[in-house]
């Protein structure tokens, strides 16, 4: 189905439609390594899934936590010697800086050269709130910067 | 943000805005105090606001400052392009506190970022006004007596008022009974009743305006029912007459309320109530002055 592979990093069990936006969130356009992209994979937990594997990298707990903007809780494997060595869980870290694109249009990190900072402000139903403007955003609604 | 800047008040303690009241309340015994002489005071209004604008250079003028700035963006670099953190890395090379209004949300809060100057928000869009909710806690304290336990009616445009969301959250440690006049589609938003269930205010809806209903009132807080607010004209015209408030329908009111509008007044409050003991409005605005003087001197750590 998908190779194996010897060392790096697994993301399994990906929504169908987070696929190529969490490719897009890793860089993964500008990755040199192996990487394979695989969807619509029949999952028994979730009717289709998708899966990412890619050779040779580990990512830092912060990009993990970045992930959590848009697959809260997501799982990853790293992979040692074709074993798994350990599982990390993108959980929703407490702010997001210059992950999440404002909502609201007439809010300043919109019109200047600057960082968003998000505040999450409830874990459970994925709600973060813009330092800046005050506005209030659900995650399933957002756009990466 | 540095630490002396001042782009909200909400999460003001109570001692630090009776300190702000009682220092307002100085300033009001004698508005001319040489307490900035030799300072320099920023107004940057990439926004045009007359009477904000006005209010807080008379106020840095009577404190003995120079006063330095624009009214209108159209004759700043900002039209060229230029970045706010530019501008106000720029004009912080100059003054030793900047005023500043603007458009976008959040503006003031990043300029605090960007320079060791400390910041006075004087509005950000439709997000904060500190120095407007400072004159309104001020009006309703010196009226009142205090600022706890009052019967608070908010009435007209609750949805865009930035003003009555502004008071309503800095009203919250004073154990405050809210009233919510307003037609259906310019209603007290979600997000604000919500909070006002989170921090155990106790709020009352009504569309009802009448001599009836604004009879327990310690405060009656106007403002404007605006046509453009409205997507259904038809019922703009329907309400646009229900929420005029006339001096007949004061009869039944407490002796100690007192009526409050930010201004501009359009038609809401008709001229009739302007000579009613009741109607505050005017020395609202005056109040406006000493509250930004206030305000100026917390933001340059001097102590009056």
């Amino acid at each position: 189905m998908v190779a194996a592979i010897e060392n790096g990093t697994v993301i399994d069990h990906i929504p169908t439609d987070k696929v190529f936006t969490i490719a897009s969130l890793l860089q993964l356009d500008k990755c040199t390594d192996q990487v394979t992209i695989g969807n619509n994979f029949e999952s028994d937990k979730m009717g289709r899934k998708g899966i990412i594997k890619i050779a040779n990298r580990f990512f830092s707990d912060a990009e993990i936590s970045r992930l959590a903007a848009v697959c809260p809780n997501i799982r990853l494997c790293i992979i040692k010697n074709y074993d798994v060595a350990e599982k990390k869980v993108a959980t929703l870290p407490d702010e997001f800086i210059n992950v999440i694109h404002c909502a609201n249009p007439v809010c300043i990190t919109n019109n200047e050269p600057m960082k968003t900072v998000f505040y999450v402000t409830d874990k459970e139903r994925g709600t973060v709130k813009c330092r800046y403007c005050g506005k209030e955003q659900h995650l399933e609604n957002i756009k990466l910067v | 943000m540095n630490s002396r800047s001042i782009v909200s008040i909400a999460d003001y303690s109570r001692e630090r805005i009776q300190k702000l009241l009682e220092r307002a309340a100085r300033f009001e015994q004698q508005p001319n105090q040489r307490l900035l002489e030799g300072k320099v005071v920023a107004t940057l209004f990439f926004e045009p606001s007359t009477r904000t604008r006005l209010s807080f250079e008379t106020a840095a003028n009577r404190l003995g400052a120079r006063v330095i700035g624009f009214t209108d963006p159209k004759v700043t670099s900002s039209s060229k392009g230029e970045t706010l953190k530019d501008t106000i890395k720029m004009v912080s090379n100059y003054a030793d506190l900047i005023v500043m209004r603007h458009k976008l949300e959040g503006a003031a809060l990043y300029a605090s970022e960007v320079t060791d100057v400390p910041i006075i928000n004087a509005g950000d869009g439709s997000n904060l006004h500190p120095s407007q909710t400072m004159l309104d806690l001020y009006s309703i304290w010196k009226t009142q007596g205090r600022l706890d336990d009052l019967n608070i009616y908010m009435v007209g445009d609750l949805k865009y008022g930035r003003t009555v969301h502004s008071l309503l959250m800095s009203m919250r440690k004073y154990n405050p009974t809210f009233h919510f006049i307003a037609p259906k589609e310019l209603e007290m938003p979600e997000e604000y009743k919500l909070y006002c269930q989170k921090e155990d205010i106790r709020y009352v809806e009504q569309t009802d305006f009448t001599e009836d209903t604004i009879a327990d009132a310690d405060i009656l807080y106007m403002t404007r029912v605006q046509r453009e607010r409205f997507t259904d004209l038809m019922e703009y015209e329907r309400v646009k007459d229900a929420y005029i408030l006339r001096a007949d329908m004061l009869g039944k009111c407490r002796e100690n309320m007192r009526i409050l509008h930010p201004l501009p007044r359009v038609n809401e409050i008709t001229q009739d109530v302007d000579d009613s003991p009741h109607a505050y409005y005017f020395q609202q605005a005056q109040n406006g002055l000493y509250a930004r003087e206030a305000l100026i001197c917390e933001a340059l750590n001097i102590d009056f």
